[in-house]
């Protein structure tokens, strides 16, 4: 329908959790007071020597592994030269022409259908320090008066995964991001908390003639850490560039601030000679090199990566795509789920628990699932109950607010609060024949033939029993009575 | 051969200020160094890896233990100006 394709690149930035910053001893911390973590290296003082942090290099080995790149055999970290308030030493470590790893492969999801987007490189870097700008609006540079620098996040060890322009909407940058977070935190290497901006990324996108093999010219979004607020900033800057093309013009290569409130796109100013970094190699590191032996070792160690378990889910589990992308998706609850599985409860049972009631469960307490008091063995005890017929589902339910509320046990909180669901016959039966005494009309009318007057007096039977009765038990043994 | 424009380029990039003349001598210096370097160039290289370093070391790596850190008022001492904490630098804007 589109004359216009739209065209997406996306170069995310990871901060690792590890224990000490990528170039010195200083410990890698949040939320503890501002500069309380530096030392004469993060603080670029002169004569200082960076020395480099043997887990960031198999963290971000890890990485570049599990997105199928091939790992160097040598690398080396360059520098990169411009001057900001955050960047002590007027110069970032990074890497530059030999990085870490290039050429990967990422394979996702957007519905049913399966995109994969090229990586270029994975490479090693450190943070910049973290900028409080005063004065003016609060906490926004244009305005401020001056600024403060809290040097504990900078050298912070920082990975960047270079992807392709190989995305081909909004929707598809966003469930990449979205899958790639769950790849890494799967990884054990960072958490990506996104309030904190451990997982940060640029976007870059143009349109072309649907088909078209050139790219057009693109603009670049910058320094994002919110999913929606990429989709949002994507979807605002299609029709903004069609637009443009379309009446003729040309796409200027801007860089854009992206504004949440009005949904628009405005460029940056354009800072002068913003792109000369005059890389070169650092002096004051040697080259690494990755042996074939280590790399093959850190590559039997990578979990299951969540595509493959989702692709396993469905097999194993009999699970659609949909709920095989919700439970295998990212590693907490992909466990969560197989304990729940493992305890013996039917597969769909399972499935629909986790992504129903405990997973709002978690949203509403802000748990990561397998977190908090309903473990896994927990809801199990409470799954059987409701296997076994003992628990209907609308009792299961009040049940496990109950559970999560007094943080008890399913079996004892039905026996506190008398949820069990009532299937023994001979109770019913009585209730039965009360209602129908009480609804002469009504009895009269349905053996007159109006059938469904059948589900009124399942409706009073229920009501009578406070729900607790078992509704298909209740329709069996109204039919009989009705028809004795 | 670099120009004086290429030598303004350089010296904004650094942040530093140059008057006319000492633009002017800068040129005719950095000239004569990158002649020098281009020295180089006549030699047959072909055979020799690009070096950037002299050191044959290579994985020169550290466990990633935490070592202590400098205690603020250490790190805050060779701040020029200091607020709430932090190193206060001026306006980044104009």
């Amino acid at each position: 329908m589109s004359a216009w394709e739209p065209v997406i690149g996306l170069e995310v930035h990871v901060e690792l959790d590890t224990q000490t910053k990528m170039f010195c001893g200083c410990a890698v911390t949040k939320g503890d007071p501002p500069n309380t973590h530096t030392c004469p290296v993060c603080l670029a003082h002169p004569g200082a020597l960076p020395v480099v942090n043997e887990r960031a290099v198999e963290y971000a080995v890890r990485i570049a592994l599990a997105l199928g790149c091939t790992v160097r055999p040598r690398s080396v970290f360059h520098r990169k030269n411009y001057f900001y308030p955050d960047l002590p030493k007027a110069y970032q470590i990074s890497q530059y022409d030999e990085p870490l790893a290039v050429a990967g492969l990422f394979e996702y999801w957007v519905g049913e259908q399966k995109l994969s987007c090229r990586i270029n490189r994975v490479h090693m870097e450190e943070d910049a320090a973290k900028l409080i700008h005063a004065g003016g609006d609060a906490g926004r540079i244009a305005g401020s008066e001056y600024s403060m620098v809290d040097f504990n996040r900078g050298g912070t060890p920082l990975i960047e995964i270079v992807g392709e322009p190989d995305i081909p909407s909004p929707e598809a940058a966003r469930e990449f991001l979205q899958q790639l977070r769950n790849l890494v935190i799967g990884l054990g290497v960072s958490a990506c908390n996104m309030e904190e901006g451990q997982i940060r990324w640029d976007a870059n996108i143009s349109v072309r003639p649907a088909g078209a093999e050139r790219l057009g010219t693109r603009t670049e979004l910058k320094n994002m850490n919110s999913f929606r607020f990429l989709q949002q900033a994507l979807e605002s800057e299609l029709p903004r560039q069609i637009a443009v093309l379309e009446a003729g013009g040309a796409i200027g290569q801007v860089t854009l601030h992206f504004d949440p409130e009005s949904g628009t796109t405005t460029p940056l100013r354009s800072k002068e000679e913003a792109h000369d970094y005059r890389y070169f190699p650092e002096p004051d590191l040697v080259p690494l090199t990755a042996g074939e032996a280590w790399v093959d070792e850190v590559r039997r160690a990578l979990p299951e990566p969540p595509a493959a378990r989702v692709e396993r889910f469905m097999a194993q589990y009999g699970l659609s795509r949909y709920d095989a992308v919700v439970l295998g998706g990212g590693s907490a609850m992909a466990r969560f789920y197989e304990e729940l599985a493992a305890e013996g409860i039917d597969a769909k049972l399972a499935a629909n628990w986790a992504m129903g009631e405990y997973s709002a469960h978690l949203n509403a307490a802000g748990l990561e699932p397998g977190h908090g008091h309903v473990t896994a063995q927990r809801l199990a005890a409470l799954l059987r109950l409701v296997a076994g017929g003992e628990l209907s589902g609308t009792g299961a339910k009040q049940v496990f607010a109950l559970m999560v509320e007094e943080r008890g046990e399913a079996l004892d909180i039905v026996s506190r609060h008398d949820l069990g669901q009532v299937s023994d016959s001979a109770e019913l039966e009585t209730v039965v024949a009360a209602v129908l005494a009480e609804h002469p009309a009504q009895v009269e009318q349905f053996r007159a033939g109006k059938d469904q007057l059948a589900g009124f007096f399942v409706g009073q039977v229920m009501k009578a029993t406070q729900g607790k009765a078992n509704p298909q038990l209740v329709g069996e043994l109204v039919r009989a009575a009705l028809s004795g | 051969m670099i120009s004086q424009d290429d030598v303004r380029h350089v010296a904004r990039l650094a942040r530093l200020r140059l008057e006319a003349a000492d633009a002017e001598r800068m040129t005719a210096e950095l000239a004569r160094i990158l002649e020098h370097i281009d020295k180089i160039a006549e030699l047959d290289l072909a055979a020799v890896a690009p070096t950037a370093h002299v050191l044959a070391a290579v994985d020169v790596l550290r466990p990633d233990k935490p070592r202590p850190s400098l205690s603020r008022d250490e790190a805050l001492r060779n701040a020029p100006a200091v607020s709430d904490d932090c190193f206060r630098v001026p306006r980044m804007q104009s």
